[in-house]
């Protein structure tokens, strides 16, 4: 684009002497701006590249195989790992995903396929968008005072509550945005052909846009494989090993949370791995969602 | 279900189809020749006019969930927060005590952090952001274009706990040595001024909790506004160049007052995450319940972190009431920021599709 811009430019400074002031004027205000456009890339890049080498840095060095097959140390200890912590995250999220997938793409075909016009489709579709980006921590204090409060304890199954909640949104968007690029063509043809509306979604737009519903899925367990507000007051969290989702569950940014902020050497350089640990998983989830929603060539 | 093609080599309906159905149309699944039904209808079809039924009802039911769950935390929170409500009132949002011994609690400390710390990082973020989206649509070579949109987006899916610790361990400490000792130096000892940098140098407070969601917020900003400055017709930019403008005269005069809707929206996204961000702030602000010194670099409190250090502790009773009721704020502040932003974009959206 900046090459007919300038050659635009070079046309109109040379129309006229007395214009060659103000275009050259011009023409610096342009360099400045886009000089500025290219420093503020330069500003985002940075802080991506320094927190990535920082946790390298920091979080490699204690890695380890006792840190998948050892429980968590109290403080001071010499040995000590996180396959508690692990463990616990690894349930959560999987169950977490589990429950709040076919919530999420149920509701996203009823916006894509049933409702596109309807009032419940429009208002739901705000309400996601704004529960897409609601504080994570409300989502805490709701499941605490629903489940929380009622079952006396906390436990492994309010924290995998709290965390589907935080799924639902996300595969709701990404569902009902990959079912509006399936063509209707695709469905007027199988409509035409006398498939009934849940075969034609089940066997065909569903199945055209899976790509794009997985890629979701894979963003919100993303999300939520990193998510430590919502399960602060919900898991709370285990010392020990612990495979009872009915009672306090460990996990990793819980724990990490918790080492980071204490004042014990073995705690902090276990926090560090733990977080090379998240964070290389998180960017890779990410990663692989992104080349599965690749556009096509 | 689908009858079989008559032509051999017929279309075979999977998923690979999607990419070559643009230039597919109707005549190529069922040809038009053919006129008369060959055999009956399978049998299966009479059987399934409940799992039609089934299917709507399920996929509605999903999507009244999900209004039900927002009807569900509002409720949750003022019913949590009920005795705080009905002790301290509206008082509760400029009252600065917070003691949990004498059980007086007021909110102003906590909705002064979470207020200061978005409002920095939104006068750092959004010139930056925008400047990454007047790069990625303007300026880059198309090649460069999805591998620099996707290492923004990247900073978005960085945990935010990772963000915390670094800030704590990494950043606040560079941030006390190179920034604020060198302003004490300089304007530590003028009247008022001073008073904005005082503090032990350690590298805790609003400034690096602001920063830090700066840059947390940036990639929401910057998607936002790529998006928005995309849906500019071509037509309008290169009329703007086509009469002799400069990029940055394209970009101020003509795209940006095009989408200045969606370009507040994508602003107040950023203030919704900012506001409700949790693990970060918690982290760097130092959980300080102070409004003494109007420093930058003093320990502070903000909504989230206070509900994050406090509220597991927090026996039953009025401290944790208190605490929901924070919440609740908190909650209310982000749901109008968020709708705000919504009818934004949408308005943009709508106006798109009259204007082009």
């Amino acid at each position: 684009m900046s090459a007919p811009a300038a050659r635009a430019g070079e046309v109109a400074s040379s129309a006229r002497s007395a214009r060659l002031a103000r275009a050259a004027s011009r023409r610096r205000v342009n360099v400045i701006a886009l000089t500025l456009s290219l420093a503020a890339m330069a500003f985002g890049i940075f802080w991506l590249v320094w927190i990535l080498v920082e946790t390298i840095r920091l979080g490699a060095s204690g890695l380890s195989l006792s840190l998948f097959s050892e429980m968590t140390p109290p403080p001071l200890a010499e040995t000590g790992g996180l396959a508690n912590a692990i463990y616990g995250s690894l349930t959560m999220v999987a169950m977490a995903t589990l429950i709040g997938t076919p919530i999420g793409v149920l509701a996203g075909v009823y916006l894509a396929e049933y409702g596109q016009k309807s009032r419940l489709g429009a208002v739901t579709r705000f309400i996601n968008d704004i529960l897409l980006a609601a504080p994570s921590i409300v989502i805490g204090l709701f499941i605490y005072s629903v489940v929380v409060t009622r079952m006396k304890s906390f436990s492994g199954w309010a924290g995998v509550l709290a965390l589907a909640l935080i799924v639902i949104p996300v595969v709701i968007r990404t569902t009902e945005n990959m079912l509006a690029l399936i063509p209707n063509s695709l469905r007027e043809a199988a409509f035409a052909l006398g498939t009934p509306k849940w075969r034609v979604i089940a066997t065909i737009t569903l199945k055209s846009a899976r790509a794009g519903v997985v890629t979701g899925v894979l963003l919100a367990v993303a999300r939520i494989a990193g998510e430590t507000a919502p399960l602060l007051f919900t898991a709370l969290s285990n010392q020990f090993w612990s495979s009872d989702l009915s009672r306090p569950m460990a996990s990793l940014p819980v724990t990490i949370f918790k080492f980071a902020l204490s004042p014990y050497e073995n705690w902090q350089r276990l926090a560090w791995a733990g977080v090379f640990l998240i964070t290389a998983g998180v960017l890779l989830l990410n990663i692989l969602a992104r080349w599965l929603a690749r556009p096509p060539k | 279900m689908i009858p079989r093609s008559p032509r051999p080599g017929g279309v075979a309906i999977g998923s690979n189809l999607a990419a070559k159905l643009p230039a597919m149309s109707l005549s190529d699944v069922m040809p038009l020749e053919r006129n008369r039904p060959r055999g009956s209808p399978p049998r299966r079809r009479r059987h399934v006019a409940w799992a039609d039924a089934a299917i709507a009802g399920l996929a509605q039911a999903a999507a009244w969930l999900t209004l039900a769950l927002l009807a569900g935390i509002i409720v949750s929170l003022v019913v949590g927060a009920a005795p705080a409500l009905k002790e301290f009132g509206l008082g509760f949002l400029w009252s600065s005590e917070w003691d949990p011994v004498q059980e007086r609690f007021g909110g102003l400390v906590m909705i002064y952090g979470t207020i200061v710390t978005s409002l920095i990082a939104l006068v750092i973020a959004v010139p930056v952001s925008f400047g990454i989206a007047l790069f990625l649509t303007e300026l880059s070579p198309v090649w460069l274009k999805r591998p620099l949109g996707t290492a923004i987006e990247l900073l978005a899916a960085v945990p935010s706990i990772v963000y915390g610790m670094w800030g704590l361990l990494v950043f606040g400490p560079l941030l006390a040595r190179y920034v604020q000792q060198p302003l004490q130096a300089i304007i530590g000892d003028v009247p008022y001024l001073g008073a904005l940098v005082s503090g032990p140098p350690v590298g805790i407070g609003l400034l690096s909790a602001g920063i830090i969601l700066a840059i947390m917020v940036i990639p929401f900003i910057a998607s936002v506004m790529r998006d928005v400055f995309d849906v500019t017709p071509a037509l309008l930019k290169e009329s703007a160049y086509g009469l002799g403008s400069t990029t940055w005269e394209v970009m101020s005069k003509v795209v940006l007052p095009y989408t200045k809707t969606g370009v507040v929206g994508a602003i107040m996204l950023g203030l919704g995450r900012a506001l409700g961000e949790t693990m970060a702030v918690t982290f760097v602000i130092g959980n300080q319940n102070q409004l003494d010194s109007p420093s930058l670099f003093e320990a502070a409190n903000s909504i989230t972190s206070a509900l994050a250090n406090e509220f597991a502790e927090a026996g039953e009773g009025l401290h944790q009431a208190s605490l929901i009721y924070l919440g609740l704020v908190l909650f209310g502040i982000t749901f109008v920021v968020l709708a705000l932003s919504k009818l934004l974009l949408a308005r943009l959206k709508r106006s798109e599709g009259t204007a082009a």
